[in-house]
């Protein structure tokens, strides 16, 4: 399973502002009832863009400038809340490529990660830096640089910051771990055999 | 040198070294369920793979499950394609499956402790956050997403990097009419809904030790609402007196084998931890929230905060927002707020012994005029149990109505919705805007007791008041 090495994302971006962003907020449960994760896209923060009846409400994602960003920008603690892997699936079958905050729930984070996802931290005076750019040009290309940590975007840099176990696995190409958990399969027979519940 | 029980376990169920530095960590014990599981197994036959420990996965349905409808198919036809689907699963990969046939479905984090596959010293996995409920018994247990969902059946591990532990002692005796809920969201209201990032809590000190089991889950299940992943509590002689004669409890020889067994996980007396946090029993109070996180909690008698009281900017444009949606006047006592529902049970707060101080206080008490007020057992055998001791009538006597097993108006998934911006004192977990099936529906987090007061005052209320609990 040969995955892509990402080592950088380059797009357009967009601020979602606020902290505690959770993920009841980035996918509301009744969206959930599913067996497949196809079609969550359009649920993208659904309750906070749009009124019961379909009408759009003010939000930056319902603003047609920013149509087709690929970099999501946040603030801290976002996708607080369930392990629901709808919620980055939903952000990414939205058609978005990277997430930049100032920190990221845990699970979230690894949910993200798996999929190839990047989630970068930034301090928010940066993040702020970067938002006030894209509003001033939504046009403006934004990449986020996994190899050197930083974001470039409009002349400017600033510094971000990854795990770096996620950053490994990201720019090395082994982001889904499932390969190489597969192949340890001798050495979780043994593990699992000096283990006495793991045969009941 | 000594080590905490999360070292331990961490240690025993480490298989390898992965390439990027985390761990390959054996998952000992699977947990699915209906609404996270479906799409892992379709990645696993899109992969050509199996079910690597199918014994060692055991699954039930409650997120989608009606709460009031018990014969299939169900009337919201994606509920049942959900049921359906898990269904299949579990047959066609061999996993057992309590569904309502069964008579032991239920919550899934009551359903494993019930059964007694939920034991001290292993790894639990489960496809919902809530997961840390295990670690109640002194297990490592972790809330996972899809993908990983998928890495646990396939090869029955995932890749993890090692967390911190802080150490969260609670000691003294807590003042009557105060309960392991308040203890938690006092918790999570001092350490914030983030402050728990990175770290796995270990909930000790004398209050702790001197919880039930049950106690013990009702706070190691709110952990991730502090955004600890884990949480657990050292497993002891009330560990082992529940886990005794259970379904899938170890008999006879294997018992006591296992019971020394658990009893060498335990954390060393003197472990070093990465941070140590110590709270007084006798200061908490009952707590509920008054915002949109978990973290936005006071006591009782306190007043609702106001943003010039905030401590920084965040902190004003987070009451601000939350006090926008809540529609809670900013600086007024909390205490008085008008309720439109009451809902009791969740994995937090549905086991019998919930009900069973609940049924204490409301005996024949009726529930407030215009207040819908329902009560849902987290299992089947939950319900069982509070029939034959009578409590359901009690409740219904009351103006409860007494459901069926479930996740119910936890996250309402299933019929049990708010309505409009209907205010609900819940004795669930979660008060995120919306939680409650309504895009404008307002959660208040509490103590099932202080959901009865609630009830049956029709308003939020201090329930030391309400039901004269003397403070000896
Ligand atoms: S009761 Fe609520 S928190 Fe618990 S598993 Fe069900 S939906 Fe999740």
């Amino acid at each position: 399973m040969a995955l892509a090495k990402i080592t950088s994302v380059t797009g357009r971006a967009v601020n979602v502002p606020g902290n505690d962003i959770d993920t009841d907020r980035i996918i509301p449960a009744r969206f959930m009832k599913c067996v497949t994760f196809d079609g969550l896209g359009e649920f993208l923060f659904n309750d906070v863009r749009k009124q019961l009846d379909g009408t759009l409400k003010e939000h930056p994602l319902n603003e047609a400038r920013f149509t087709g960003a690929t970099i999501l920008l946040s603030g801290a603690n976002f996708g607080c809340g369930s392990s629901r892997e709808h919620a980055p699936q939903a952000i990414a079958k939205y058609g978005f490529k990277a997430v930049i905050a100032e920190n990221f729930a845990e699970i979230f984070f690894g949910n993200s990660t798996t999929l190839g996802m990047p989630c970068v931290t930034a301090s928010r005076e940066d993040i702020a830096k970067i938002a006030d750019a894209v509003n001033a040009n939504p046009q403006s290309e934004v990449v986020i640089d996994l190899v050197k940590l930083e974001v470039r975007f409009a002349g400017q840099s600033v510094k971000i910051a990854q795990r770096e176990s996620a950053r490994d696995s990201l720019v090395n190409g082994r982001w889904d771990a499932i390969g190489e958990l597969i192949d340890g399969k001798t050495d979780v027979q043994s593990t699992a055999g000096k283990l006495a519940y793991m045969s009941a | 040198m000594a080590k905490s029980l999360f070292q331990k376990v961490w240690d025993s169920h480490s298989v390898r070294k992965l390439a990027n530095g985390q761990t390959q960590l054996l998952i000992g014990t699977h947990l699915i369920h209906e609404v996270t599981s479906p799409q892992a197994f379709g990645m696993l036959r899109d992969l050509g793979l199996k079910v690597a420990y199918p014994h060692r996965t055991f699954a039930t349905v409650d997120h989608i499950v009606p709460t009031d409808q018990f014969v299939e198919p169900y009337a919201d036809p994606l509920a049942q394609a959900m049921m359906d689907e898990l269904r299949k699963n579990c047959a066609d990969n061999n996993v057992t499956f309590f569904d309502r046939a069964s008579g032991k479905q239920g919550v899934v984090h009551i359903v494993g402790p019930e059964q007694g596959i939920t034991q001290p010293g292993t790894t639990i996995a489960c496809g919902d956050s809530h997961t840390s409920t295990h670690g109640a018994f002194g297990a490592i247990a972790f809330g996972i997403g899809t993908s990983q969902v998928r890495d646990v059946l396939a090869t029955q591990t995932m890749a993890l990097g090692a967390l911190k532990v802080r150490r969260i002692e609670v000691s003294g005796k807590l003042p009557p009419g105060v309960y392991a809920k308040d203890v938690i969201l006092h918790i999570i209201r001092q350490l914030g809904v983030n402050g728990g990032t990175g770290f796995a809590y270990e909930y000790a000190g004398s209050t702790i030790d001197g919880f039930s089991m049950e106690e013990r889950m009702t706070v190691c299940n709110m952990s991730i609402e502090g955004g600890a992943r884990v949480g657990y509590v050292n497993p002891d002689e009330t560990t082992f007196a529940y886990l005794k004669g259970r379904p899938y409890s170890p008999t006879g020889a294997a018992w006591d084998a296992a019971v020394a067994n658990w009893k060498s996980y335990a954390s060393d007396a003197g472990a070093v931890y990465d941070d140590v946090v110590k709270l007084d029993a006798a200061s908490i109070a009952p707590t509920v929230t008054w915002g949109i996180n978990p973290a936005q909690g006071i006591s009782i008698l306190e007043n609702i905060p106001s943003p010039e009281t905030a401590t920084s900017a965040d902190d004003k444009a987070g009451i601000i927002e939350a006090l926008e949606y809540m529609k809670l006047p900013a600086g007024a006592p909390i205490k008085g707020t008008k309720i439109d529902v009451a809902f009791l049970g969740s994995c937090t707060n549905g086991r019998l012994s919930d009900f069973q101080e609940v049924a204490k206080f409301v005996k024949g008490r009726k529930v407030a005029p215009g207040v819908k007020a329902i009560a849902v057992p987290g299992s089947q055998i939950v319900a069982l149990q509070c029939e034959k001791l009578g409590i359901d009538k009690i409740l219904a006597d009351a103006g409860f109505e007494w459901r069926a097993a479930g996740c119910s108006m936890c996250l309402a998934m299933n019929p049990d919705k708010l309505v409009g911006d209907q205010l609900c004192a819940s004795s669930s977990n979660r008060n995120f805007k919306g939680r409650q099936g309504s895009t404008t529906g307002r959660t208040v987090l509490m103590s099932p007791v202080m959901v009865a007061a609630a009830a049956v005052t029709g308003y939020i209320a201090d329930a030391r008041e309400v039901f004269s609990v003397a403070n000896n």
